[in-house]
């Protein structure tokens, strides 16, 4: 095939331009309130740990990138066009320090069960596309 | 908080009178989506000796109700498009409940038809959705990856080797009720333990045989008073309990992993019927996956957290055994468009008529089911009972 598929593409919202730009910069930037001192992913124009405070309640903080691994799956079946040339790969939920889940893809291990244990140290890779926007991957630590 | 008192009084008070599939089910290239709608919509009512022109309540999911009200060529006084995965259908009987209570209408149709297989336009999903922006560029894409997520996490809590005999108990035995049942997908094709544990991987923990059949289907049911029931041309259905709600959209965003909405809608709608899970006959729970069926079964209470291995083991939930599940074949061996939720329905209003053939339960007049939406982020339970 000539034209192959591209993969989706992150399209940034108002609400997370800044999340997506600081991956560019290869930082996390997270939001936290003010309020509560919680974490959240993904960004909102409120913190859902103090919906009455809005906006104003928000502050982004930038992430440690220390991660462990929440759980994941190896993909086999390409779920979309874009991905049949990357099979088998790893999807995952990883837990921040920050004590957020961000879903993500493990890479730099070789994709068998075994290799990956729940909980494994992992640190963040900064995946940078030819079209311009970065996506947050992430290894072992 | 739902007003456990107020949903008693509503129980019982409207009634299923039709359920049907479209003509052809399964691999069905030469019918639009729209065609399955139709003619499941037409079979439903002839089911219950009425007609189109009698429907004044329009009720579906994945295509919008004035699609389908249009093609279909009625007007209805009443109309819910509420799309929140393959549990809406479930809901939906939920919502026609209450709408005939209200007043609103006598008579609700609810349709669902989906070419999963066989499409020409699958609907597109919003680029802008927090799913497409944060799951989608990674590939966490479509069902099986993030069903599959949520199964390892369950591995983890709960163990590995025991959550994956009981996939494959699960897996075996609703393939043993699909061989009773003409329609189903795979009737003909019986299968093993060595096939669930040889067939390929799909997406790591789950094999083929975890994941759910992509088919070309439709489905009706039709729904009235308690009055006009009386006039059922096969009998009726009382709709006793129900419950719905939802708790995510994409699966990185799910509050547990292993503890889908179902702990909620579950232990509603059996007390608004006033039964308990020892009085239920059968249970037609949705399966996507074989995760599905053992999560949803734990949520609706039958067992508790990371107990379902134990409860499904043995193939108790085959044919002969003491816990009929998805006695259609399901899913997993039925058939699955897309959007399965309303066919939990239609087999559970078959087997309480009676009407379920080879597959037909000696006893039952109580059965509960169960539809899973979304990325586990929906479901809606009714309970059914004997007229």
């Amino acid at each position: 095939m000539t034209n192959k598929t591209p993969k989706p593409q992150p399209v940034s919202q108002p609400e997370s331009d800044r999340y997506w730009q600081g991956l560019k910069n290869e930082e996390i930037w997270l939001q936290r309130s003010k309020a509560t001192g919680k974490f959240q992913f993904y960004p909102r124009n409120f913190s859902i740990s103090d919906p009455e405070t809005g906006a104003d309640g928000i502050e982004w903080v930038q992430a440690s990138g220390k991660a462990e691994l929440f759980t994941f799956a190896i993909v086999h079946a390409a779920p979309h066009m874009g991905f049949v040339g990357e099979v088998p790969y790893v999807t995952a939920l990883v837990q921040l320090e920050e004590d957020v889940i961000v879903p993500t893809n493990i890479v730099g291990i070789d994709p068998e069960p075994e290799n990956f244990v729940i909980g494994m140290a992992l640190k963040p890779v900064f995946e940078h596309s030819e079209d311009g926007h970065t996506l947050l991957m992430f290894t072992s630590a | 908080m739902p007003n456990i008192q107020r949903l008693k009084n509503l129980s019982g008070q409207a009634h299923i009178v039709g359920v049907g599939e479209s003509n052809k089910i399964g691999k069905v290239p030469d019918k639009s989506p729209l065609a399955h709608h139709s003619e499941a919509a037409i079979n439903a009512l002839d089911d219950a000796g009425l007609q189109l022109s009698d429907v004044d309540a329009l009720f579906t999911a994945g295509w919008s109700t004035l699609d389908v009200g249009e093609y279909l060529g009625i007007q209805p006084r009443y109309t819910d498009s509420t799309s929140v995965g393959g549990s809406s259908f479930v809901i939906h009987v939920a919502h026609a409940l209450a709408a005939i209570a209200a007043g609103y209408c006598e008579v609700a149709l609810i349709t669902h038809g989906q070419s999963g297989r066989s499409d020409r336009a699958p609907i597109p999903r919003n680029p802008g959705a927090p799913m497409s922006q944060y799951e989608a560029p990674y590939g966490i894409i479509g069902p099986p990856v993030s069903y599959a997520m949520a199964a390892r996490r369950y591995m983890h809590q709960y163990g590995e080797d025991r959550t994956r005999q009981a996939m494959a108990e699960i897996a075996v035995s609703t393939r043993k009720w699909a061989n009773l049942n003409p329609m189903a997908y795979f009737y003909d094709k019986p299968t093993t333990f060595d096939d669930y544990h040889n067939s390929k991987w799909v997406a790591w923990p789950f094999h083929l045989l975890d994941c759910c059949l992509v088919t070309d289907a439709g489905g009706a049911i039709v729904i009235t008073t308690p009055e006009r029931a009386r006039d059922a041309k096969n009998g009726s259905v009382k709709i006793l309990g129900a419950g719905e709600g939802h708790d995510h959209s994409g699966i990185s965003q799910m509050p547990d992993l292993t503890r889908a909405f179902g702990r909620n809608t579950g232990p509603q709608a059996l007390e608004m019927a006033g039964v308990t899970h020892s009085d239920l006959d059968l249970a037609m729970v949705y399966d996507s996956f074989t995760y599905t069926v053992l999560v949803s079964l734990e949520n609706l209470g039958f067992c508790g957290p990371g107990e379902g291995p134990d409860f499904v083991a043995s193939q108790r939930t085959a044919p002969g055994g003491d816990f009929p599940l998805n006695t259609n074949g399901g899913g997993l061996s039925y058939t699955h468009p897309g959007m399965y939720g309303i066919f939990t329905v239609i087999e559970a209003a078959r087997q309480l008529r009676g009407q379920a053939g080879e597959r037909q339960l000696d006893k039952c007049d109580l059965a509960v089911a169960h539809g899973t939406g979304g990325l586990l982020s929906s479901t809606g339970t009714v309970v059914l009972g004997t007229d």
